[in-house]
């Protein structure tokens, strides 16, 4: 595979680029491997390229029903940071917030991350109080937030209206300077072809259609719409369907799938700095490097498996945009799509073992899964390697919901991405 | 925008009228004290997540403010009944058939 440097991109450009080899091969099943992987998003990909490359693990699939990075991979509105409540929550997401940092180094392939900084605005004295509140637990554990007054978010973002009569008027916000976006297409492709490179299959358009199991409960491999294969072991993580397969080994999760949308606007010149969050209200938004607002929406309440969402969030969403930064109420949205979202009760992910031996989840990732990505699937694959939770994904266990032991991010963070 | 009809007012109606209220037909433990861990993580967290067919409750919130089930395919969003609270569950074949 050739490998991207200056070079070589020059040699390209003068042979009107044509001359670029594939960068991972279109792969047909085998009839068995050590691993299958159903799910070709980031965290699936990672996964494999994790396995390959510090584990030895080789033979290994990646099987996805669509194209590789069709689902919320594709999808989001590329959001990271890692300033969540819980000790748990914040060593995952930091742990991914490391990786985020010299992944395009480490996969010689440009994600584009760009830590732009992350501003969530704090609109009433109980946003003031409970950021504050985050901003200290962040930085007990190590991850970087800090408070900053209205005058100062103005300053760090100036198209945020601070005016002392808005409707939403921003009294101050919480700002995590290492946190930021990354180009989402990229990471997959990245990793693709980092673990494609390393002899991994990846074999799209397959739908699994259930997991078969020996007679003594353990894992024997996947039924697809190509037949048949045989894995040692079988890992789950495919977003938005997951209850669905996992229940094909009566393995019942508390997942509940929902569409969350975004939509962008026609490119502009830059104008928008950084990424700002306003819980409170529900809007999102960052500029992309094309020039496009990239609006961030909520999800639908019901259950629904449209990909597609309703047309009140949009409103509600771009509604509350208008209010935030006046600058941009005539702007025109040039598209809007859905992804669907599998949401725990306490809006923490579910990775790692489950009840049936060689058989491992990555879960309930819900609507702020994109930013986890490498860490997910860097500790994902530990976990399938070794067989043992990783220490840091060692919390996020299927069995907390019978303890009681949550991790209730929901509660605690009103998470949206 | 999906149209949603309340089986009280008898009205179908925008679904910003209504909040939606989870499955449906899952019924809370006579004796809470008797329920092993299990039982209590599957009255709480299990749900059917159905692609397809699914049988969930909705409140008229800024109507009648009353519960109701209903009867919604998941992959459209189109509902195939609704129905008041407290009557049976509806038969799915049947439902499917008279909808063809
Ligand atoms: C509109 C939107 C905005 C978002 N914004 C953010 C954000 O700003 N920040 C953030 O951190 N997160 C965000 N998220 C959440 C984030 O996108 C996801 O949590 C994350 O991308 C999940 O990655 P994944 O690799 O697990 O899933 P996916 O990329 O969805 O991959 C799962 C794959 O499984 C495949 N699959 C499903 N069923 C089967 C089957 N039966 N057989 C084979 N393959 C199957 C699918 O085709 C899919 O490709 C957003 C999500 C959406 C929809
Ligand atoms: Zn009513």
């Amino acid at each position: 595979m050739t490998r991207f440097n200056a070079l070589n991109l020059v040699k390209n450009a003068l042979s009107g680029h044509k001359n670029w080899t594939e960068q991972w091969p279109e792969s047909q099943p085998k009839a068995e491997y050590d691993v299958v992987i159903v799910g070709a998003g980031g965290h699936g990909l990672g996964a494999a390229y994790y396995l390959a490359k510090e584990h030895g693990i080789t033979n290994v699939a990646v099987i996805d029903k669509g194209w590789l990075g069709g689902g919320n991979t594709g999808r989001n509105t590329t959001i990271i940071r890692s300033n969540y409540l819980y000790d748990e929550s914040a060593r995952m997401f930091d742990h991914a917030v490391d990786l985020w940092q010299g992944l395009s180094q480490e996969l010689n392939y440009n994600v584009m991350y760009s830590n732009r900084g992350v501003l969530m605005l704090a609109h009433t004295v109980h946003d003031v109080q409970s950021f504050k509140r985050h901003v200290h637990a962040n930085r007990l554990n190590g991850v970087d937030n800090r408070w900053l007054t209205s005058e100062e978010c103005k300053e760090f973002c100036p198209p945020v209206n601070i005016a002392k009569d808005a409707r939403y008027p921003v009294l101050g916000g919480a700002l995590q300077e290492r946190a930021g976006t990354a180009r989402h297409d990229a990471v997959a492709w990245g990793y693709a072809r980092g673990a494609a490179e390393r002899g991994v299959d990846i074999i799209q358009n397959c739908a699994v259609t259930a997991i078969r199991r020996h007679p003594d409960g353990s894992v024997a491999g996947v039924e697809t719409e190509k037949g048949f294969i045989k894995a040692k072991k079988v890992a789950v993580s495919a977003s938005g369907h997951n209850s669905m397969v996992m229940s094909t080994a009566d393995v019942r999760l508390p997942l509940e799938s929902m569409p969350l949308q975004a939509l962008v606007s026609e490119p502009v010149k830059p104008i928008f700095p950084c990424v700002v969050m306003s819980n409170a209200v529900h809007a999102y938004c960052s500029q992309s490097d094309k020039g496009e607002l990239v609006i961030g929406s909520g999800t639908d309440q019901y259950v629904s498996y449209s990909q597609r969402g309703g047309l009140p969030l949009i409103e509600h969403t771009v509604a509350a945009i208008s209010e935030v930064f006046p600058i941009f109420n005539r702007m025109r949205m040039l598209r809007k799509w859905g992804g669907i979202t599998d949401n725990t009760p306490d809006r923490s992910p579910i990775v790692g073992k489950t009840p049936v031996q060689n058989l491992y989840v990555n879960a309930g990732w819900g609507t702020g899964g994109f930013k986890a990505t490498p860490g997910a699937a860097h500790t994902l694959a530990w976990t399938v390697a070794k067989d043992e939770p990783h220490p840091i994904n060692a919390p996020f266990t299927l069995d907390r919901f019978r303890t009681g032991r949550l991790i209730d991010e929901a509660a605690a963070a009103a998470v949206a991405h | 925008m999906i149209q949603i009809h309340c089986p009280y007012c008898g009205e179908t109606l925008p679904e910003l009228e209504f909040a939606y209220a989870g499955e449906a037909h899952i019924e809370r433990p006579l004796s809470p004290s008797e329920q092993s861990d299990e039982q209590w993580a599957e009255f709480l967290f299990l749900r059917e997540n159905v692609k397809g067919p699914h049988f969930e409750r909705w409140r008229h919130l800024h109507g009648c403010g009353r519960f109701f089930n209903a009867v919604r395919n998941t992959i459209t969003d189109r509902f195939y009944i609704t129905y008041k609270a407290g009557e049976p569950r509806p038969d799915l074949a049947t439902l499917l058939e008279e909808d063809k």
